[in-house]
């Protein structure tokens, strides 16, 4: 047999399209740097630094975008599982990051404190804490989703709504702060690394295990792409679906404490603020069909990434921050159509034409 | 054209992708008969259907209408309404009250508003002449079903319809509704219009019909006046008694009834589908399920396997009596199921052919005991081999397979799980007959190796050659077994029950 390419083993795999959206997002940087009259490569620089803070740190706009993009990266995946088992989104994940990162803040400082520097609990009980409202999150959405049959976007826009005003009572109305450094840790860096990039790798490494190693990946597809079929095979579609909405859960959970570390503090009301949107727009452009079914985790992390490096190259291009969106916007329409169905075949129709 | 003809169809054929859907068929309808257009699942009556009221585009025939000059040939239902040709569907799809009757062709006031009083007083009018009682200010859905159904047939009729198509109006119905509708049907007739019935009740064709039409595979069987075919003469009408073939597959006579009973079913039955049953299955045994299409054939095999719950009844495997909530119940008591509706509930069309292979076996053992890559393609490929799938490679998706070769990779789902109690429903439908033959000769080495098998198939020929008993099933109720005399003839007599002349 012949061996195949890496580019046709990479178009046969879906993954093509993402990473040629990454790559234009990138080619628009050498440009603009050229344009400008910098190395041309400046974006893929990485340099040390010495910051006071931190000591010796890796600095550089990939370092940036992969350091930023961590959160949406960490909710996509979940939002991957989510979509491919449903078909539908979880869109309470922005507001129950802020729940989360509220609870583990609240038990760390303690009810009604609104500073504090030293710990009120051992740190890994705040963070447990607060994966496990993530947890218990997803729990609540995959019981309306799977057990009661509640289309997905309104049986999780209940949390939507509700999640980020329950952190705030929890936090006693308070922006809550937790001024220790091993809580800013999290936010902050693992000798000259962001600690965030890390905890990403982890999470992506972790789930790519489970997915390899046991049934769980098979079984989700399957049930996303034929529930009843699957039952007939003897998979429990209920089980399995709620399953994912609870690891999607926990997925937010782990991302709003990297939030809130960041920050050193729980502010309920802008914690992962419109994040879902970016963690399911990450799952699109990565290939992903919205309406269920086989999924790609690489593609929908590469997709969270392409989300981060426009914004992060807009703002290095210039832009203002509040006219940002609207490049994104623009950005966002050419990638989503040149992955769009009519376009693909439009392509598929040239390149028979081409090989006539 | 001749006399008292208000439709006409001759030679109309079609194709789907891939399928002759229908082949030179030919259709007569008289003013003021009810005619029944017959033929099991497949046959091509929904099809022909569309075809006449323009849902689908036929490629060859003509159809004629009273009153149209020329061929007609509708583009949509509204085209086909304007020359008079109007249906009613299984599902009702109605608005509430009495706007159902003049969707789309409200009366108006000179102010261009629907003009309420005339609009009520004229649907009221429609409904009393036709003897239907209902009040047109109220909510359609606080009437029966059988109502509602009815002021579809009240707004198809006020379109000066002169052929009214119902299509199996009255699978929802009780025999009391039922009745109310024949009462309506006839009275349309004697005004003239001509109805086809499309129905898989045999009874109710006997009870309304003035003529049948068969159908079968697409082919123009025959068209009948109702007293010159019996309802066995129907039957095998429809299911057609080509001898194939396939002649040569002969079930070797071992006498299973002395092996012990694997399945054993008393009383077992789901609300709605199939009343309470009893069914003994032996080890190595094959049983048939005979019956109509709709007769609950499959629903007494799917509430043994739990892909509809039992209601009622006990169940016991190997003597001791078990509880199914669900198939995987089922299949952890060594049960598999291939489903009749492949695309339903058979394929997962965006897995490959591996991945529907090994799904069942995967989901008996769990998920953290996930099959080795290699178990996986060994399993893939023996049954690709052993089955014969024509497939490129084992990771082609399922959905680019042919309907046969998808049926074969799911027949290897469940033969990977190595089950002592497999039910086959329908396995043999729309495969080529060589194929047909090598599942007929499949199910009769399983058996040989004490595997216990449950086949539901609509073609009696085939249940004969492996069968050594079946169940009769009729209107969702199991009627009868016969064990011996197993003949075409006897079964057919046995399905279609009621009057045994023929």
């Amino acid at each position: 047999m012949k061996k195949k390419s890496v580019f046709s083993r990479l178009s046969s795999s879906n993954l093509l399209l993402p990473i040629i959206s990454l790559i234009l997002v990138m080619a628009v940087n050498i440009i603009f740097d050229i344009a400008s009259g910098n190395n041309p490569f400046s974006f893929f620089m990485i340099t040390l630094q010495n910051t006071t803070s931190n000591g010796m740190v890796l600095y550089g706009r990939i370092i940036d975008i992969l350091n930023r993009g961590s959160e949406a990266a960490i909710l996509a995946i979940g939002m991957t599982l989510v979509v491919s088992s449903s078909a539908g989104t979880d869109i309470s994940v922005g507001s129950v990051m802020s729940l989360c990162a509220s609870f583990c803040c609240m038990l760390l400082a303690g009810y009604g404190v609104s500073s504090t520097t030293d710990l009120a609990v051992p740190l890994f009980v705040g963070i447990l804490g607060g994966i496990l409202i993530g947890v218990l999150c997803g729990a609540f959405n995959g019981t309306l989703v799977a057990v009661f049959q509640i289309q997905p976007m309104v049986a999780t826009l209940i949390l939507y709504s509700a999640a980020r005003a329950i952190g705030l009572l929890l936090c006693n109305d308070l922006i809550v702060y937790v001024r220790n450094s091993s809580y800013a840790f999290f936010g902050g860096f693992l000798g000259p690394i962001p600690t965030p990039i890390l905890i990403t790798a982890l999470c992506v490494l972790v789930m790519s295990l489970v997915l390899r190693r046991t049934a769980l990946g098979m079984y989700i597809q399957s049930v996303g792409i034929n529930r009843r079929a699957s039952r007939i095979s003897g998979l429990n579609s209920t089980k399995i679906i709620f399953l994912t909405y609870v690891l999607c859960g926990m997925f937010a959970g782990i991302a709003g404490i990297v939030n809130s570390s960041r920050i050193t503090s729980a502010d309920s009301n802008n914690i992962g603020l419109y994040l879902e949107m970016d963690a399911i727009l990450a799952v699109a452009l990565g290939g992903n069909s919205l309406g269920g079914g086989r999924f790609n985790l690489a593609g929908s992390i590469i997709g969270a990434y392409t989300i981060q490096a426009i914004t992060t190259t807009l703002y290095a291009l210039g832009v203002s921050t509040t006219q940002a969106p609207v490049f994104k916007a623009i950005i966002v329409i050419l990638i989503v159509s040149i992955q769009s169905e009519p376009v693909k075949a439009y392509m598929k129709k040239r390149k028979a034409i081409k090989a006539a | 054209m001749e006399e008292n003809v208000v439709l006409t169809a001759r030679g109309i054929s079609m194709t789907f992708p891939g399928v002759k859907a229908l082949e030179d068929v030919d259709f007569t309808l008289r003013r003021g008969e009810i005619h029944a257009l017959m033929g099991e699942n497949g046959a091509g009556k929904s099809t022909l259907i569309k075809c006449l009221t323009g849902i689908n585009d036929f490629e060859a025939g003509e159809i004629h209408i009273e009153g149209v000059n020329g061929p007609v040939k509708n583009h949509s239902t509204r085209e086909a309404q304007n020359v008079g040709i109007s249906t009613v569907y299984q599902e009702v799809n109605l608005c509430p009250k009495a706007e159902n009757l003049f969707i789309g062709r409200e009366p108006m006031t000179k102010f261009h508003t629907i003009d309420r009083k005339s609009y009520n007083k004229r649907s009221q009018k429609i409904m009393d002449e036709l003897g239907i009682s209902v009040d047109v200010t109220q909510n359609l859905e606080n009437y029966s079903l059988a109502i509602q159904q009815m002021v579809a047939i009240a707004r198809a009729v006020d379109m000066d319809c002169k052929v009214l198509i119902l299509d199996e109006p009255t699978s929802s119905l009780d025999d009391e509704e039922v009745e109310k509708l024949f009462v309506l049907m006839r009275r349309l007739r004697d005004q003239g219009v001509g109805i086809i019935f499309v129905t898989h009740f045999l009874e109710q064709v006997y009870a309304v019909c003035d003529r049948i039409t068969v159908l079968r595979d697409g082919h123009f069987v025959g068209e009948y006046p109702i007293a010159d075919l019996p309802r066995v003469k129907l039957v095998a009408a429809m299911m057609g008694k080509d001898l194939n073939d396939l002649e040569e597959i002969q079930k070797e006579s071992i006498d299973v009834r002395n092996a012990p009973v694997e399945i054993s079913a008393k009383g077992l039955s789901h609300s709605g589908t199939v009343k309470p049953f009893d069914l003994d299955i032996h080890k190595g045994e094959v049983v048939g399920i005979a019956g109509l299409l709709g007769s609950g054939r499959s629903e007494l095999a799917r509430s043994i396997y739990g892909a509809d719950k039992a209601n009622t009844g006990t169940l016991e495997v190997d003597g001791k009596e078990v509880k199914i909530n669900q198939p995987i119940d089922a299949m952890n008591l060594g049960m598999g199921m291939l489903p009749d509706d492949r695309k339903a509930e058979g394929i997962i069309a965006d897995l490959s052919v591996r991945e529907n292979i090994i799904l069942a076996l995967q989901a008996r053992k769990g998920m953290f005991k996930l099959l080795s890559r290699a178990k996986q393609e060994e399993i893939a490929d023996e049954m690709i081999r052993t089955l014969q799938v024509k497939t490129p490679t084992r990771e082609t998706l399922i959905k680019q397979l042919s309907g046969g070769n998808q049926q074969k990779v799911i027949l290897g789902r469940w033969l990977a799980t190595n089950p002592d109690f497999l039910i086959l429903d329908e396995p043999t439908r729309g495969i080529d007959v060589g194929t047909k033959a090598e599942i007929q000769k499949l199910i009769l080495k399983l058996a040989g190796e004490g595997k216990s098998i449950l086949f539901i198939s609509s073609e009696i020929s085939e249940m004969l050659r492996t069968c050594s008993r079946m169940a009769i099933m009729r209107d969702g109720e199991k009627v009868g077994e016969l064990d011996h005399d197993l003949t075409q003839e006897n079964v057919m007599k046995a399905i279609a029950g009621g009057e045994q002349e023929a």
